[in-house]
C-alpha cells in the first residue's frame, strides 16, 4: 500500500463511509482566560496591552524569573549526584513538609501531631482536582459552595471531579466589596458536611479581602454548621507582601482543630508558572486519619500521571530549606507585591487626574494581583478593540502587566469606555 | 470559640493497598539485606545498578540554563516546539499526517497523563464505548480507564503454554467486541511480557480492526528500547497511519530519555482530516484546563532540544542504542545462566525472544513471593522482572533463585 496516497472515501476506520469517527467532536471554545493571551498574540497593535492572565512582568513589560529561582536551578545543574528517578506517588518528601510548614507555620500543632498530609500536585489547578477528586470518593457531602465570582476554572475542576458546585454570595457590585451579610446568609443555608471554597487571600477576580475579623465570623459559622473548608491559597506572600499575614486566614482555622483542605500554588510567588509545582494538603483530626487519608490520594494521583514532576518541586525545596536563598525570596516577593501596589496607586491616580466618572477607590482598596474594574462586557469589547488592551470578560485586569509606561493608555481607554461606550 | 466537630468526617477512610508496582520499590528500600535487588518497576540501571540521565539530557540542561529562558505558562497543548519534534518522531518527519495536518498532538503527563487524557476524551465522545486492554497488560491501565470510567474488557494476549502470543486468541477476542471498540496496543516491548507481534501479525491485527470498524490506540512508551532503533519501533504505528486508519497514541521519554521524573509525554490522534485534528485538539485542550491547567515545562524543553538538533538527536540515538545494547547482553547472560545451572532442562529461550525492559519469567505468584522472601529479589508478583535493573554481575544469583522458585515451590 502506498504510504502517501490521500486518504481515499472507502479506506479509514470510521463509522461513515469515508468519515471520521471523530465527526461529532465539536470545536471547544477557547478557554476565556488563556484565550485572551491567544488574542493578544495575534493582534499586531504596537500599543498592545495585557492584563489577561494572572503572570508577573516587570517595569519593563517582561516575564520575571526570580534571581533565587536561577540560583536553585544553577545548583541543581551543577549537581552531579542528582538523577531524574521517578519521585514517590506523593511526590518530593522534603519538599511536601517545607510547603507544609510555609502554609501552615513552622510550629503547627497541626503539623507536629503529624495529623497534615502534604502531597506535591501539578500547582493549583492539580492540587484542587486531586483534593476534590479525593472528597468526591470518601466525603459524605459531594456539595461545594463556591464564592460568586471566582476564577473561572473553579467551576469545572470541582464538576469534574464529580462533586456538585453550588455559590455563596461574596461580591457587592454596588460597594465593590465585599457582601458579607450574603455571605453569611449562604453559608449557614449550607447542609452540614458541605465543602466551602475559600480563597485565602487576594481574591481572584475580584481582589476583595475579608478583614481578620470577618474571617473569624465566618470560621466560626463554618465551624458550628459543620461545614468542611477547602482553601485555594495562590498568592501567598503576594497580597500584602507577607508570607505569614497572607496565611492567617488558614491558620486561623487550622488552629481550632478541626479539619480542612488547603491548594497551594507556586507559580505566582515563586514565579514558578510552567513548572506546574503546588501542594495539596489535607489537614485532619488525628495522624491516623492523615495516614489512611494519604493512601487514598496516592489512588486518585496514580491513575491520573503516576507522579508529580521533579523539577518545580526541587527548586522550591532548595529555596525554604535555605537561610540566605529564603530571605532572598521574601524580599524579591516583597519587591513584586510592592510594584503591584504602586500600579494601584499609579491607575487611580490617573483616572482621577482624567477627571474619569465613577469611584475608583476600589482600585487601591483591593488586594492582589488583580483588579476588578467594574466595567461591563461591553465595556470591555470597546477597550479591546478601540484600544488593544486585553482582560477579560468579566473586567478583571492582572495589575501584574501594568507599569508606569502603560497606565497612561490603560487610564485613556477606561476612561473612553466609560464615557463614549454604551 | 466555636468548637469544632469531634470526630474526623474521614474516620471511615481505610487504608489504600500498596501500588503494585511502585510498591515495590518501597519495600525494596525497606529490605537490609545485601543480596537485596530491585527487578521491579520499569527504570533503567547501568551495569553499577546507578539511575543514568542521559549526557544528551544534561547538555540540553545546561543549553537551558545558559540560555536563561522564562517560566511561564505553557499553552494548554503544551509547548509547540516539544509536539512538533515528538509528532515526527513518532510518524517520521514528512509523513501524511503530519503533511496534512490530521493529526492533533498534545503534550501530556508522561505515559499516564497522556493515557488519561485520551481516556477522559473518549468517555466524553464515546461513550459507552470500550477500550480491549491485552490479557495481561500494564498494572495501571485499568485504573486510568476505571477512573476515567471507561468501559474494558481483556483480549488473550500471553500463551503460559508457549510462552508467547496467543495470535488467534487476540484476532477472535478483537473480533468478538462490538464495533467501534477501542483497542489498547503496545507500540513495541509489550509491557509486562516482552512479547510483540511480528511485522505479519500487525497487518493482520490491523485487517481485523478495520473490518470491525475499531479504532486503535497505540501505548508508546519504549520507543528505541525495544529494538535500539527509534524508527523500527515506532513501525507499528506507521503501519496503521499508512492505511489511513485514524488512531490514538500515547507516548512517554520516560524510559527512552531517562526523564522519568521529569513527566513528558504526548497523546496523539490521527483524525482522517485536518478539520476533525483541530476539533479533537480543542477538546482535549478542555479536559486538561480542569485538571492541571497546562503541563510542565522542563521535561518538554529537553526534549525539543534534543530531538530538534541534528548533533544531540545522533548522540541521543547512540545512547539509547548502549541503554538497550546492555539490556540485550543481561538477557544473553541471563538465558546462559539459566541454560547452565538448571537440571531439569527447562527451556528458558524465551528470555531471549521476549524484548523490551522486561522479560514475563512465568513464575507465579506464589513463586515471585519466594523470589522476595527468600532471595531479596523485588518484582511484581505477575511473574515480571525487569532486566533494566539486571547486572551482568548479578544474572548467577538471579538465575538460582528463579530456578529454585520454579521447581521448589508451587
Amino acid at each position: 500500500m502506498d504510504p502517501n496516497h490521500m486518504i481515499s472515501a472507502s479506506a479509514t476506520s470510521g463509522s461513515d463511509f469515508g468519515g471520521s469517527v471523530f465527526a461529532h467532536v465539536v470545536q471547544a471554545p477557547e478557554d476565556p482566560i488563556l484565550g485572551v493571551t491567544v488574542a493578544y498574540n495575534k493582534d499586531p497593535s504596537p500599543v498592545k496591552l495585557n492584563l489577561g492572565v494572572g503572570a508577573y512582568r516587570t517595569e519593563e513589560g517582561k516575564p520575571l524569573v526570580l534571581n533565587v529561582v536561577r540560583r536553585a536551578e544553577q545548583l541543581l545543574v551543577n549537581d552531579r549526584s542528582r538523577v531524574k528517578e521517578y519521585l514517590p506517588i506523593v511526590g518530593l518528601a522534603e519538599f511536601n513538609k517545607l510547603s507544609a510548614k510555609l502554609m501552615f507555620g513552622a510550629d503547627s500543632p497541626a503539623i507536629q501531631e503529624r495529623r497534615v498530609t502534604t502531597v506535591q500536585c501539578l500547582s493549583g489547578t492539580g492540587s484542587l482536582r486531586v483534593g476534590a477528586e479525593f472528597l468526591a470518593r470518601h466525603h459524605h457531602q459531594r456539595t461545594i459552595y463556591i464564592p460568586q465570582p471566582t476564577w473561572g476554572n473553579h467551576g469545572k475542576i470541582f464538576t469534574l471531579a464529580g462533586l456538585s458546585v453550588k455559590t455563596y454570595r461574596y461580591y457587592d457590585p454596588a460597594t465593590r466589596g465585599l457582601n458579607f451579610q450574603g455571605l453569611l446568609e449562604d453559608l449557614s443555608l449550607a447542609p452540614s458536611g458541605a465543602i466551602v471554597l475559600l480563597h485565602a487571600c487576594a481574591h481572584n477576580p475580584t481582589g476583595v479581602d475579608p478583614t481578620l475579623q470577618q474571617w473569624e465570623q465566618i470560621r466560626q459559622l463554618i465551624r458550628s454548621k459543620g461545614l468542611l473548608p477547602f482553601f485555594d491559597s495562590a498568592y501567598q506572600g503576594f497580597a500584602s507582601g507577607s508570607l505569614d499575614a497572607d496565611a492567617q486566614s488558614v491558620r486561623m482555622f487550622v488552629a481550632d482543630g478541626g479539619e480542612c483542605l488547603a491548594a497551594q500554588s507556586y507559580a505566582k510567588n515563586m514565579g514558578l508558572y510552567g513548572e506546574r509545582v503546588g501542594a495539596l494538603s489535607i489537614v485532619c483530626k488525628t495522624a491516623d486519619v492523615a495516614s489512611r487519608v494519604e493512601s487514598q490520594v496516592k489512588l486518585v494521583i496514580r491513575p491520573m500521571f503516576s507522579n508529580p514532576p521533579i523539577h518545580g518541586a526541587s527548586i522550591v525545596a532548595i529555596i525554604l530549606k535555605n537561610r540566605d536563598m529564603y530571605n532572598e525570596w521574601t524580599v524579591e516577593l516583597k519587591a513584586m507585591a510592592d510594584r503591584i501596589i504602586s500600579m494601584r496607586q499609579q491607575l487611580f491616580d490617573a483616572l482621577r487626574a482624567r477627571g474619569t466618572p465613577g469611584d475608583w477607590s476600589h482600585i487601591i482598596k483591593q488586594i492582589g494581583m488583580f483588579t476588578f474594574t467594574g466595567l461591563n462586557t461591553a465595556q470591555v469589547a470597546f477597550m479591546t478593540k478601540e484600544y488593544h488592551v486585553y482582560m477579560t470578560s468579566d473586567g478583571r485586569i492582572s495589575m501584574a502587566g501594568l507599569s508606569s509606561k502603560t497606565v497612561p493608555h490603560l487610564a485613556d481607554a477606561i476612561h473612553a469606555a466609560v464615557t463614549r461606550a454604551i | 470559640m466555636a468548637i469544632a466537630v469531634n470526630t474526623s468526617r474521614f474516620e471511615g477512610v481505610t487504608m489504600a493497598p500498596p501500588d503494585p508496582i511502585l510498591g515495590v520499590s518501597e519495600a525494596f528500600r525497606a529490605d537490609n539485606s545485601l543480596m537485596k535487588l530491585n527487578l521491579g518497576v520499569g527504570a533503567y540501571r547501568t551495569e553499577e545498578l546507578q539511575p543514568y540521565v542521559l549526557n544528551v539530557v544534561k547538555k540540553a540542561e545546561n543549553l537551558m540554563l545558559e540560555r536563561g529562558e522564562n517560566k511561564e505558562y505553557l499553552p494548554i497543548e503544551g509547548l509547540a516546539a516539544f509536539n512538533k519534534v515528538t509528532a515526527e518522531l513518532l510518524f517520521g518527519a514528512g509523513n501524511p499526517v503530519i503533511e496534512q495536518q490530521r493529526l492533533a498532538t498534545v503534550q501530556g503527563l508522561s505515559g499516564t497523563g497522556s493515557l488519561r487524557l485520551a481516556a477522559a476524551l473518549i468517555e466524553r465522545y464515546f461513550p459507552g464505548a470500550k477500550v480491549l486492554i491485552s490479557s495481561p497488560t500494564w498494572g495501571n491501565h485499568k485504573n486510568i480507564f476505571n477512573d476515567a470510567r471507561v468501559p474494558w474488557s481483556e483480549y488473550r494476549y500471553y500463551d503460559p503454554k508457549t510462552v508467547g502470543l496467543d495470535f488467534d486468541g487476540m484476532i477472535s477476542d478483537i473480533k468478538a467486541a462490538p464495533e467501534g471498540s477501542f483497542v489498547l496496543l503496545h507500540g513495541c516491548a509489550h509491557n509486562p511480557t516482552g512479547i510483540d507481534p511480528t511485522p505479519e501479525q500487525w497487518e493482520k491485527i490491523a485487517d481485523v480492526i478495520q473490518e470491525k470498524n475499531h479504532i486503535p490506540f497505540f501505548d508508546v512508551a519504549y520507543q528505541g528500547f525495544a529494538s535500539g532503533s527509534l524508527d523500527a519501533d515506532a513501525s507499528s504505528v506507521r503501519l496503521f497511519a499508512a492505511r489511513g486508519m485514524e488512531l490514538l497514541v500515547a507516548q512517554s521519554y520516560s524510559k527512552n530519555l531517562g526523564l522519568y521524573a521529569e513527566r513528558i509525554g504526548a497523546i496523539n490522534v490521527v483524525c482522517s482530516s485536518a478539520d476533525a485534528a483541530a476539533r479533537v485538539k480543542s477538546q482535549l485542550k478542555r479536559i486538561a484546563r480542569p485538571m492541571y491547567s497546562n503541563p510542565p515545562i522542563h521535561g518538554a524543553r529537553i526534549v525539543a532540544n534534543v530531538v530538534g538538533d541534528p548533533a544531540l538527536f545522533n548522540e541521543w540515538k547512540e545512547e539509547m542504542e548502549l541503554m538497550a545494547g546492555r539490556i540485550k547482553n543481561v538477557r544473553q547472560k541471563l538465558f546462559d545462566s539459566l541454560s547452565a545451572k538448571d537440571k531439569c532442562g527447562k527451556d528458558w529461550s524465551f528470555i531471549l525472544k521476549q524484548i523490551g525492559m522486561f522479560s514475563f519469567t512465568g513464575l507465579s505468584k506464589v513463586q515471585s513471593e519466594n523470589m522476595t522472601n527468600k532471595w531479596h529479589v523485588y518484582m511484581t508478583k505477575d511473574g515480571r522482572i525487569s532486566l533494566a535493573g539486571l547486572s551482568l554481575a548479578k544474572c548467577e544469583y538471579l538465575a538460582d533463585a528463579i530456578i529454585d522458585s520454579f521447581h521448589c515451590v508451587s
